[in-house]
């Protein structure tokens, strides 16, 4: 019966509005009575749910604005404002709809997510049959298909094929990445082009995808110490002013009055206010692969105003990269590039390694050169026969003591390499220097744009930490302005560094790869993962987690937690203003109860409208084409 | 000690978190109750000797919450 007529709210809400009109309508041709039954009749069915409610709550000991609007409609039809009680009934319910409505649109965000989630998979069974199961039915090392334009079920990895993956919905990322054989895959995110074949790893609720959702579920209850102060509030507010209200009565001996006094003290938007804000704020970041957890760290994040960042991995991409080929005596550069590649195919070292990669990259044959005679120089280079030539690469000592000696022209633009941050490997082919191979570990492309954005926002200090040496460090610190920076650091003396910095006063956040830097990222004031987006531990020693391998999500939170605090303080103030105008206006007498009804459910959509404009809060420029040097890359 | 959660239709109302929390810990045999309102979902961990996860979505809909989809581990 009871959820019968919840059920049927709307409707209810619908005729009562309806049976107002046609009462006003018969009271204007001067039938009163009719009038008079008309809104009887509104009232009643009207109230019904709101009466439902509040019984409810009384039953759990819980005050609720449903009571205080249930006093205030008996109280109405005792004294025969049949108009007044019809009228506050009708926008109550109404009210209450627009309010569902409008949180579901905060709400959004995340169901949008939600919505994503795969429901089937299509498994590859023995003797080739593939077979299409319900997502639940996934088990761990199972085989699955994916075609074009359909999503990955389970987090897993490529066994055959390649595809470019869209992968937003995990990374907030829409430039579609390309994987293949060995490369992870995520549920949730979906084949652009291209046709894979995975093995299962992790299914049900322990994809990255489930962990994802429940993260941001749980960050949005979590509340911040305004919600939680508000929430006593009310609990202590809204019987006050069931006492406030006979108080009036006692003192006025005016029913109207009193029963106005309660309904114009609702604390409606004061409850809703500053939840909404926190819910559409992390909805937001959710979107565009940033998990905050939670409306405290909303709040401390806002307050940040020193940045401390590790440097491999965090301001760098961490991966060495080939970043110039450089020929002497006009030889071709993918003949070099090749022949070298093929030399390094014998060397572990991880710059011999990005040198092959490079060549790969590049759709170079390697498999049908021949090579002989390899020999790996720890520390110096290799030397090797490839193709019939005989092959050095290396660095300057190697050469040294193979007697190459260096043109000048040479030396001088290895110098001007070196100086930009590159690690230079000379390359020797038949007793002659034939090129250059520059690498190095490159900044974030969007690392200056990023700092420099957040600066603007209020950031007064940007510190680097790094294990690496100075030179590196300092090639780094330089070409992104830092203010400081500490180079061949020890975990514990990075944490200890961030100590000193919250020592002296400063609001400290702290950014790095989640792995080897959780220590330091534990002991600041907010401590974000990155670079490793979706590793277990990162997401659950960071406050904020960074989906993506982007910088610009960094500054994107960190204006995002401005703005939703901000929302949030415009939100009790409007609520706190209402309620205050309104009950100066009622003891004054020229606030009635009908209209003060609609001026308090207009103040609950106001706070929501507001805060639905951080769902669409977005920085334009998430993305930043400045390029800028490099530097060396870790010997 | 078993878990399941269940997905409501759009919670509206703040005080319907403490009524479905207090109703469902007086339940003998369910140990904890988490209501989260934004994403309208009630998580309970709860014994199964004592009480089914049937009982726990049959006081969910008496109190007027239609439960729309369980998931249990």
């Amino acid at each position: 019966m009871i959820g019968h007529i919840n059920h049927h709210k709307n409707q209810i809400t619908a005729l009562a509005g309806l049976l107002i009109v046609i009462g006003f309508v018969l009271g204007t041709l001067g039938n009163e009575n009719l009038q008079n039954i008309a809104l009887i009749i509104a009232t009643i069915i009207s109230s019904v749910p709101i009466f439902i409610k509040a019984i409810q709550a009384i039953r759990m000991k819980a005050f609720s604005i449903d009571l205080l609007v249930s006093i205030a409609i008996l109280g109405a039809l005792y004294i025969g404002e049949y108009t007044e009680s019809s009228v506050v009934t009708f926008l109550f319910l109404f009210g209450d709809y627009l309010e569902m409505r409008t949180l579901e649109k905060t709400r959004s965000s995340l169901r949008e997510l939600v919505d994503m989630a795969p429901q089937e998979a299509v498994v590859l069974r023995e003797g080739g049959n593939s077979e299409k199961v319900a997502i639940e039915k996934v088990e761990v090392g199972d085989r699955i298909i994916i075609r074009p334009g359909g999503k990955i079920p389970v987090d897993g990895s490529i066994i055959s094929g390649k595809a470019s993956i869209n992968e937003a919905t995990i990374t907030g990322e829409s430039i579609p990445a390309s994987k293949t054989v060995d490369d992870k895959v995520f549920s949730g995110t979906i084949l652009d082009t291209g046709y894979i074949e995975i093995v299962a790893e992790r299914v049900g609720d322990d994809t990255t995808f489930a962990k994802v959702i429940e993260l941001v579920e749980e960050a949005q209850e979590s509340k911040s110490k305004a919600e939680k102060f508000l929430d006593k509030f009310a609990g202590i507010y809204t019987p006050a002013v069931v006492v406030l209200a006979i108080v009036v009565y006692l003192f006025t001996q005016d029913l109207h009055l009193a029963i106005t006094f309660l309904v114009i003290a609702c604390p409606g938007a004061l409850v809703i206010g500053a939840p909404v804000s926190n819910v559409a704020g992390i909805g937001n970041g959710a979107r565009n692969g940033v998990l905050i957890k939670g409306g405290e760290i909303m709040d401390k994040f806002s307050k940040v105003d020193t940045l401390v960042f590790d440097k491999t991995g965090t301001l760098t991409k961490g991966k060495p990269e080939v970043t110039d080929i450089h020929t002497f005596n006009r030889l071709d550069e993918e003949f070099l590039l090749g022949l070298v590649a093929k030399a390094e195919m014998i060397s572990e070292h991880h710059l011999g390694q990005t040198i092959v990669k490079a060549a790969q990259n590049r759709g170079i044959d390697l498999a049908s050169m021949e090579q002989s005679d390899g020999e790996v120089i720890k520390g110096n280079g290799i030397k090797a026969q490839v193709n019939g030539h005989s092959i050095i690469a290396g660095n300057r000592k190697l050469l040294q003591s193979e007697k190459i000696s260096l043109v000048k022209a040479v030396e001088q633009y290895a110098v001007g390499r070196e100086k930009q941050g590159n690690t230079a490997i000379f390359i020797v082919i038949d007793g002659k220097i034939a090129g250059m191979i520059s690498i190095a570990d490159q900044i974030r492309e969007d690392a200056y744009k990023a700092l420099a954005q957040m600066r603007e926002n209020g950031i007064k200090k940007i510190v680097m930490l790094t294990g690496d040496n100075k030179h590196t460090a300092k090639a780094v610190a330089t070409a992104l302005e830092l203010d400081e920076f500490h180079a061949e650091l020890l975990p514990e003396q990075k944490v200890n560094y961030v100590k000193e910095l919250k020592n002296s006063g400063h609001t400290v956040a702290m950014a790095g790869d989640g792995v080897n830097d959780a220590p330091a990222i534990a002991t600041a004031d907010i401590g974000l993962a990155m670079g490793e987006g979706g590793t277990d531990i990162s997401m659950e020693t960071a406050d904020v987690v960074l989906m993506a391998d982007k910088l610009m999500q960094f500054s994107h939170a960190y204006l995002l937690s401005k703005v939703t605090i901000r929302n949030m303080k415009q939100n009790i103030f409007i609520a706190v203003g209402v309620v205050a105008i309104l009950l100066i206006g009622v003891l004054m007498g020229s606030v009635h109860l009908a209209s003060g009804m609609f001026i308090h459910e207009a103040s609950v959509l106001v706070v929501i409208l507001n805060a639905m404009r951080l769902i669409r809060f977005n920085h334009k420029n998430m993305h930043s084409s400045k390029r800028l040097e490099s530097v060396p890359a870790k010997a | 000690m078993k878990k399941a959660v269940y997905q409501l239709e759009p919670l509206t109302c703040p005080s319907c978190i403490k009524k479905i929390e207090t109703t469902l810990t007086k339940t003998a045999g369910i140990d904890s109750v988490k209501v989260l309102f934004n994403s309208s979902k009630v998580k309970t961990e709860f014994d199964e000797s004592m009480v089914e996860s049937n009982n726990i979505q049959e006081t969910l809909q008496k109190l007027g919450y239609p439960v729309l989809s369980v998931k249990t581990s």
